[in-house]
This record gives C-alpha cells, structure tokens and sequence, in this order.
C-alpha cells in the first residue's frame, strides 16, 4: 500500500513532463521557425515561377508528394503529417480513414492552406494542383494571396459539423451569394441571387426560395449540411474536400446526404476527397482508399483492394473491430493499446505496439510503402519476403489480445 | 439468467411544457416520450435505437427519475420508481446508474480517479471501510484500469480510459441495472470495440442487466437480446434481436437497416431513402406520426394512431400495413 501513498508524478505512456523552463525554451525556438515561415507565406509579390510545377500524371488533380506538417508546440515537435504521399485522380472520390488524431484532417487543411498558424507549417514536400487555366501550382509553396484565388472557388471544403460552420447572424441566403459575388467580380446581385436559389435546388432543397431568406437556427442538421454542400458547390469546384460531412447526422440523414454526394459527381465532374473514420461509408462511396496512422499513409489503393485483400494489420484490425449490421461475432476483435504520442514519435513502425504480427525486424527503421499491384501499397515488413502472404484471420479475437491490452497499457 | 422482468416500463410519459398562459399553467406540451412500454429480462441487454430527437435518452433519464414522469408506471423489481419517495428512491440508487455518453464532460476534473470511483461507494457505504481501498482497486482492475492510476486526474487519460472510469464508477456500487446512454458514440472504432468487450465481460462476469440507448444499429445489434426502435417518442417496433434484425416490419426499421452504410464495395444495396426531417415534437402528424415519411402510407394513417400490436410472439408493431394480419393469427 505505500506504493500509493507516495506523491509522485508518473506520466502516462511515453509523455513527458517538461519544466517551465524547458517549456520557454522551446517556445522560443519556436517562434524564431514559424516567424520565418509566416514571413515567407506573407510576401505580396512573388514571381510565379517560384511555385508553378509540373504534374507527375496530367490526369491527376492533386498529387501529395512527400507531406509533411509539423506544429510547434510549447511541448514539442509534433508531426501531425509526417510524409505523406497519394494522388487524387479526376472524376474520383478518394476516400482517407484513420481514427482521431492520425493528421487526416491536417492533410486536408494542408491543401487549402488553413492549417492553425503560426504553429502548424507545412515544412517539406509538394502539394501539386492542377489549376483551371491550365497551370499547376504547388500550394506547398504559394503565397497567401495567391491561394485565395483558389480557395473555396477551385476547391472547396465541407467541413464536419454544420452547426458551428454556418454563420449565426447572417440569412442563409446572404451567405451564399457572398461566395459568388467574392470569386466572380462583376456578377450582379440577381445573377448572385439566381445561382444560389439553382445550388439550393441541386441540393435537393424543396422550398429553395423560403430556405434562401431563412438563418441557419431554422434549419434542422441535415437540411445545414445540405446548405454547406450547395455553397461548396457554387463556384464550380475541381475538387471538393469532406471533412467527415456526416459524422455528426442520423443514419437516415446521412443515406440521404451521402447518395446527394454520389449524384453530384456525376453532375459536377469533380473529384471529392472524403475524409471519414468511418469504413463503411468508405466502402460505399470511395473509388481510392488511403489508410493513415499517426500522420503516415499504412494502406493505399482501390477500394476493392483495401477491402477484399487489406494487407496491414492495422487496416484488418480496423476493419474486424467495426460491428456490421447482419453479421454476428461472438466477441468483437479489439486493438490493443493507443496511438502513440505525437510528440516523441519511435524509431521503428509506429504500430509495433499494438500489432499482434509484430516480428523481430519490426525494431528496425519504419517501414517503406511496397507494391502489391499498380495501385495497391502498404507498409508493412511482414510482406518482404512473401507478398501473398494473407493474415486476415490470423488476427486472434479472443481474450488473448484484451490481456495483451491491460498490460501494455 | 432468470426469465424474471427485473424492469417493467408500461406507458411512460414525459411531457415538457411549453407556452404557459398568463397564471403559469402549461397550454401545451412537447410529448418527449409518449405511451412506451417494455420489459427486461435479468441479465440481458435491451438495445433502444432511433434517431436525435425521438425520445431515447429521455426514456433512460425518467426511468431513474432524473426526470419526473409525467404518466405511466416504471417497476423496478416490482416497485413503482415513479411513485416512490425520494428518500426511499435515494436508498435504491445504487441498483439503478448510469453511463454517459461524453467521457469527457461527466467526470470531475478536480477531483483523482480513485476518489471519482469512491465517493458513492462511501455514500452508500457499499464496503466497510477498512475494505474501502482494497475494493476500488479490485473495481479498477475489472475495468482494465490499473491501480498506479488512482491518485491521478482525468485529464490524464484518453477518451476510451475516461470511458473505462465512468464504467468502473457505476459498477463500483454492485447495481443491478445499469443505463447506458451511447456510452461508445464519442470513441474511436478501435476504442469501441474495446469498450463493448469490457461491457460484455462485465456481465458475464457480474449479471448486470443494460438499458443500451444508441443510434448505431451495429453496435446495438452486437451487444443487445432485444430491440426497441423508437421515433418521436413512440415505440415503433419491439422485440428480439434476431426478428428486429432478420425480420424488420416497421418502414421505419426497414428504412434505418438499408441506411446503413455495408464495409465492402460489392455490397448490392436496395436502398430506402427517407424524405425529409423528422418533424417537430411540439407539433407531430395527426395519426400515425411517422406517415409524413412513410412509402406505404394510406388514407388510414393520418386518421388512427396504429396500435402497438403483436404480429410474432415476442414481436411487437405499430404500423397498420399489420392490421390484417393480425386478425388472421387471432
């Protein structure tokens, strides 16, 4: 019992705590990098050659190459996308899974430069976009002026909760048209007027004309959701980023929101990148899957790939822990333990602690993407040697892996 | 697992009102929960699904009488819940708790988890003192908490870990039922499945009976032996897991199953997509509440609330697509 009587600080897991002292220091150091950043991001006139680039593959509309988004925290260091790498095709919707915290969004918010500043920065890697007019910038490297041209009229974003995007004060309608009248100079009010009533009704809004003079309080979830869609859709975009569009609706809301979004591509012919933890609506939606965990890719490639032959353990582990409507288990697979800190990020392969495949060579460097098929990677060092080699049942679902569990936590 | 109830809820209202006349008496009400009935079995799990806003998690609170009923009986063991004083009702609460959904909100950050999981187990005085700090480990421990952590804050601990803490809270007063209001809605999918193990293992283990409030119709069909679905405080379909699942009869249950999205691309859906919101509780449709949304609604609907009938033994619905049916198994 005096084990518990004694008063001291123990941290959890591998966090650290640090002094006050410590802790300045850091932020000083901080601050000298990300003010040199900012200052680079804020220059008005940069020649453009500075940031056009060249596409890998013309058929691409955005290509990640090598992303990496660091915030400088007063604790650390935290590398909240740490290389990442996948493309988004034209016409496609690509799907990206993780749980919290695995930089799915950051990625996201990379591409439209709206990562927290002056703590998060892009610090290595391209982000290539195939602009309308024909040239390909690397948004990486674009000056904040720049993007606003793009921003929200080339690409825009549908972010997760409806209720906090929309602005309290202002009808839905003036919200709408502020969109239009902002990228398109020259429109007049009316036109303004006419195409956010034509976006309300694509959408699938009814009443448009009674929704248009209406604040967002006299919405109901759905029908707020279905709002953000339209205004995300009023500039034509090339390219439509889905920040988990229906985490926060009903089951029966979120049919209909997903078959909205389904439809709209067609319409639109514009790509979508949909960002959701969960697997299901991947499944439904998704032509592309990229699995990320703890800011890296694990599992990139066509959906019937990640689905029918998924090849790292934390893609199985993912998918065997999910309960589905149909399909009884005794006993739901968990995995073991939690991601680990973001700060002091290991050496070795970030899932080494809670893989049940893990093998001797996992202490080594962390492993690179391999190729399975032309479309299909994944990092993991179980397939070196063997490349068929299936572990989809080799995963136990019992009582081993709680126990397991216990204590490594 | 005996067959005996160990709760009967016949005909729970609970009415909110809104616009009060001049002296303070209510004109009219928000039905929260109007007219449910069910009963659980010792040792089993009943599943409540359905979506915001129809009344589920109102249905859990007035059952431990967070609060008041409006109308109707809740027999716990075979006592009134409703009508029983509050000195007396304080006296049963250890048999009656509670598991929230936000883990994050509902433990004290002032206070160590040792002391979060303790203080109704020295309210209640559930263990003599002297056993007091053996007790709390051993809970910890069944809760894969290990016991280290007892002199530590909330703040210290992830999202599944609160989760765990709230769950060791509740079961550290050896109750009897325990309601759980979508304790895994806020967690990872990797943090759930543990969640819903440890939940599992626990009644195995101890015989607790869960009152389980969801929206997630996979998790719900995992852990439960009987379903009700609701909608607009209604009751719409009851029964066992098996024949909610395999056999669904309401449009509303037909309509929430296809609406959830399958985890493999090949997956042919024949897909019902409601129209529309669920309408306002203040206002519901006249008849049958769910007809505004309803592909086989006919002229009878809107006149004649369907009765809460039983098409299969065990299996309750109300819906008039049923009305024939039933007269030709009586």
């Amino acid at each position: 019992m005096a084990l518990f009587k004694k008063k001291k600080i123990q941290s959890i897991g591998d966090s650290q705590y640090l002094t006050l002292r410590e802790e300045r220091k850091i932020a000083k150091e901080n601050a000298k990098i990300t003010k040199a950043y900012e200052k680079r991001k804020n220059r008005t006139k940069v020649p453009e050659s500075e940031y056009l680039t060249e596409m890998r593959d013309p058929k691409n509309v955005v290509e990640f190459d090598n992303l990496h988004t660091y915030f400088y925290t007063d604790v650390g260091v935290s590398k909240a996308v740490n290389g990442v790498s996948f493309d988004i095709p034209e016409g496609s919707i690509v799907g990206v899974v993780g749980e919290s915290g695995c930089g799915k969004s950051v990625t996201s918010l990379s591409l439209m430069q709206l990562v927290q500043a002056p703590q998060g920065q892009i610090v290595e890697g391209q982000i290539r976009y195939k602009a309308t007019n024909g040239k390909c910038y690397d948004i990486a490297k674009m000056p904040r002026n720049e993007m606003l041209h793009i921003r929200g009229k080339e690409i825009s974003m549908i972010f997760q909760e409806p209720m906090t995007s929309l602005n309290p004060v202002f009808t839905i309608g003036a919200q709408l048209d502020e969109v239009v009248l902002l990228h398109e100079p020259g429109t007049t009010k009316e036109q303004a007027k006419a195409r956010s009533l034509e976006m309300l009704k694509l959408v699938g809004i009814a009443m448009c004309e009674k929704v248009y003079d209406s604040y967002p309080h006299e919405l109901s979830g759905g029908m707020r959701q279905r709002v953000m869609i339209a205004m995300s859709l009023s500039c034509n975009p090339r390219l439509i980023i889905a920040d988990e569009p229906t985490t926060a609706l009903d089951v029966t809301i979120q049919a209909q929101i997903l078959d909205l979004l389904r439809d709209l591509r067609h319409k639109i012919q514009g790509s979508i990148m949909l960002i959701t933890h969960d697997l299901g609506v991947i499944a439904e939606m998704a032509d592309y899957v990229v699995v990320m965990y703890a800011g890296r890719i694990v599992e990139k490639g066509t959906v019937r790939e990640i689905f029918h032959t998924p090849k790292h353990p934390y893609t199985i582990g993912l998918m065997k822990s999910k309960p589905s409507v149909n399909k009884l288990v005794e006993r739901l697979y968990s995995i073991p333990g939690q991601v680990p800190n973001p700060i002091n990020m290991p050496k070795h392969c970030y899932y080494k602690n809670r893989c049940e495949m893990c093998q001797e060579c996992c202490e080594g460097d962390f492993p690179e993407l391999m190729q399975f098929s032309e479309t299909h990677f994944a990092a993991c060092h179980l397939y070196r040697d063997n490349k068929d080699l299936v572990i989809y049942d080799s995963l136990t679902t019992g009582a081993e892996s709680e126990k397991a569990e216990v204590a490594h936590e | 697992m005996s067959d005996e109830n160990i709760l009967v809820v016949e005909d729970l209202k609970k009415y909110y009102p809104i616009n009060k006349s001049l002296f303070g008496k209510p004109q009219s009400f928000v039905k929260a929960v109007d007219g449910v009935s069910f009963s659980i079995k010792k040792g089993t799990t009943m599943g409540l699904v359905g979506e915001s806003g129809c009344g589920k998690t109102t249905v859990g609170r007035t059952i431990l009488r967070l609060h008041e009923v409006t109308g109707g009986t809740v027999l716990f063991e075979g006592k009134d819940l409703s009508k029983i004083s509050s000195g007396k009702l304080r006296k049963m609460r250890p048999q009656l708790q509670m598991i929230f959904q936000d883990p994050y909100s509902s433990l004290s950050p002032r206070m160590p988890i040792g002391e979060i999981i303790g203080e109704a187990v020295k309210v209640h005085k559930i263990v003599p003192r002297s056993e007091y700090r053996e007790y709390i480990l051993q809970v910890m421990q069944d809760c894969g908490l290990q016991p280290q952590w007892y002199s530590r804050y909330p703040h210290e601990f992830s999202g599944g870990q609160r989760q765990r803490i709230c769950i060791a809270r509740s079961v550290a007063l050896k109750p009897k039922l325990i309601i759980c209001d979508e304790p895994v809605s806020a967690l990872d999918v990797s943090i759930q499945a543990q969640i819903i193990n440890l939940m599992k293992d626990l009644q195995t283990q101890f015989g607790y009976t869960y009152l389980f409030i969801s929206h997630d119709l996979s998790v719900v069909e995992h852990i439960s032996d009987e379903v009700g679905v609701m909608y607009l405080g209604n009751m719409v379909e009851y029964g066992s897991k098996t024949s909610i699942f395999k056999n669904p009869l309401h449009p509303y249950t037909k309509a929430l199953m296809s609406a959830v999205p399958m985890p493999d691309p090949d997956y042919k859906m024949n897909r019902i997509i409601l129209k529309g919101d669920i309408p306002s509780p203040a206002n519901p449709p006249s008849g049958c509440k769910f007809r505004t949304r309803c592909e086989h609604c006919m002229e009878i609907c809107a006149n004649k609330v369907p009765e809460f009938r039983e098409i299969e033994p065990g299996h309750r619905v109300a819906c008039h697509l049923y009305n024939d049916k039933e007269s030709t198994t009586k």
